[in-house]
């Protein structure tokens, strides 16, 4: 781990400081024409792939994998908490929009009533506080993240779709920004010295993985066994470059969130997916 | 494999060789076809203790197997390998990972004309080669292939 | 529900069959994170296959192989509409079993 912490500190930046902008289409394609001049032969459907989309090796083992997934139980049991109504005979479906279908791309949301940005696993929590039930914790991967393993596939094939519209969103956006490109930390790395300007690149056996294409693929498997959902994976990225970490669920992780599935708008969601 | 074991499984269906084998012993209560676990070659620390234990001692090197594994794993607990024999007459596909501390994987029997072919994941415990050994016909024959395991990085 | 999910379809001459258990396979040698103690050996250590009646397939596994297990084989010879029969038993004895038919 030290050395990799070395490693880590040997990379440099390219992209200098913030600067103010209004418009998160012109950030989004920012860092869609990077990485596309940066790889050249790569399609922008294969970004959703992150690191294997550039390690064949690596592709054909998620394929191997993936035929016949070790975790389908998993999904599973997520389909029957779905399925299972609460204690007033209400279900998931009964609130979420669609019945829970082909949504999750939508989110994160901007509410103006609630002045915040909603993500998909707020949703889940509203719907069971408003039947009764208590809120499940976001940091609790046995009872949200296996949930969602099973109710964020409802939601596969979705194009991201996030929309940035009025002042209230475009400032949780611009927040969600600035936790990406800030360098802040014992390392002093922001989200992007790695996943932007050295995105592709080696970090000793490591592929560092393209900011594009993050958002779609949550939760993921590691291993095929360790269930990690996105706000999960911040935690645990958070830590390894030494900046404090907030629990999931937190207003700077859900504009995060909101900044990252923006950038990822009109790639194809698959959730519960293997990866190392 | 025990000759008279592998002729009963053959005939499996044919109620007159299960009553044979039933009536030597092969058959026991409640777990049909149940041979005793080969504790000893998938206990053996190394891989000529497993093979001894196989049977399969004094492998040649063949070129007639396939092995499909990756150059680094992603994971070590979960390595996928494809093995395809195209050795005539195949009975035992085996499979070891040289650096386990116990390396005998498995030990797959193939019969009743099915495809000398198997695809499934183990586990590597480090860097080192997975090798299959092949019986055919009374020969055996071996082919390896090293497989990198990392430890740390991104996934931690 | 079985703990044993099959896929089995044709493929030219050979019936492709593949299969998800559903299994720890905790070789003993791994430690509880919080106790320090060593987690018993739980792995399944017999899998059999047939396809119309005929074994096709007699393995013995260590706990090296992974956990919830993936197995693929084919067979020459199968028909569409054969019925293909998996079953596993593990090192305490626990065993299950599930078949499926060729499609």
């Amino acid at each position: 781990m030290k050395k990799f912490i070395l490693a880590l500190a040997s990379l440099g930046i390219v992209f200098g400081a913030v600067a103010a902008n209004a418009d998160p289409e012109a950030d989004r394609m920012k860092i869609v024409n990077y990485l596309q001049h940066r790889n050249p032969d790569i399609k922008l459907d294969d970004y959703v792939y992150g690191a294997l989309a550039f390690d064949a090796d690596a592709k054909s083992q998620y394929d191997s994998i993936m035929d016949f997934p070790p975790f389908i139980g998993v999904i599973e049991q997520g389909q029957k908490m779905w399925n299972t109504p609460f204690k007033n005979g209400k279900t998931y479906a009964d609130c979420l929009p669609n019945g829970g279908k082909m949504i999750a791309g939508n989110y994160p949301m901007y509410d103006e009533k609630l002045g915040k940005v909603v993500t998909f696993e707020d949703l889940i929590n509203d719907c069971r506080v408003k039947n009764g039930e208590a809120a499940y914790s976001y940091s609790d991967m046995k009872t949200m993240g296996v949930l969602t393993s099973y109710a964020r596939t409802l939601s596969d094939g979705m194009k991201m779709n996030i929309k940035v519209d009025g002042p209230g969103a475009q400032k949780a956006f611009d927040d969600g920004k600035t936790t990406f490109y800030k360098r802040t930390g014992q390392l002093n790395f922001s989200c992007a010295s790695c996943h932007l300007d050295n995105a592709t690149n080696h970090l000793r056996s490591e592929i560092l993985s393209p900011v594009l294409g993050q958002a779609v693929h949550f939760p993921v498997f590691r291993g095929g066994e360790t269930l990690v959902t996105l706000q999960n994976r911040f935690v645990g990225c958070f830590k390894q470059v030494r900046q404090i970490p907030d629990k999931e669920g937190s207003t700077r992780y859900n504009n995060l969130e909101y900044f990252l599935s923006y950038v990822s708008n009109g790639l194809p969601l698959k959730a519960s997916v293997f990866r190392k | 494999m025990n000759e008279q074991r592998r002729q009963i499984l053959k005939g499996v269906g044919s109620a007159a060789m299960v009553a044979v084998a039933a009536s030597a012993g092969l058959l026991k209560p409640g777990a049909v076809f149940a041979a005793d676990w080969n504790k000893a070659a998938f206990d053996a620390k190394d891989v000529a203790g497993a093979l001894n234990g196989l049977a399969a001692a004094g492998a040649a090197d063949s070129d007639q197997i396939e092995l499909d594994a990756p150059t680094i794993a992603e994971n070590g607990s979960r390595v996928p390998v494809k093995v395809t024999s195209k050795i005539p007459g195949t009975e035992h596909i085996i499979l070891l990972a040289e650096k386990n501390g116990t390396p005998l994987l498995a030990d797959f029997t193939l019969m009743n004309g099915t495809d000398s072919f198997i695809s499934t994941a183990v586990k590597l415990g480090a860097t080192g080669n997975v090798r299959v050994v092949v019986k055919a016909g009374g020969k055996v024959y071996t082919l390896a292939k090293e497989v990198k395991v990392t430890l740390g990085g991104c996934g931690g | 529900m079985s703990g044993i999910r099959i896929k089995a379809a044709m493929s030219g001459d050979s019936a492709v069959i593949k299969c998800l258990m559903t299994h720890p396979m905790e070789t003993g040698f791994r430690k509880d994170a919080k106790t320090g103690q060593l987690i018993p050996a739980h792995f399944i250590n017999h899998v059999m296959a047939t396809v119309a009646d005929k074994t096709v397939l007699d393995a013995q596994w260590g706990g090296g192989i992974s956990s919830n297990p993936f197995l693929e084989f084919r067979v020459k010879g199968a028909k569409s509409g054969d019925k293909v029969v998996v079953s596993w038993e593990d090192n305490m004895g626990e065993k299950d079993s599930a078949d499926a038919t060729i499609a």
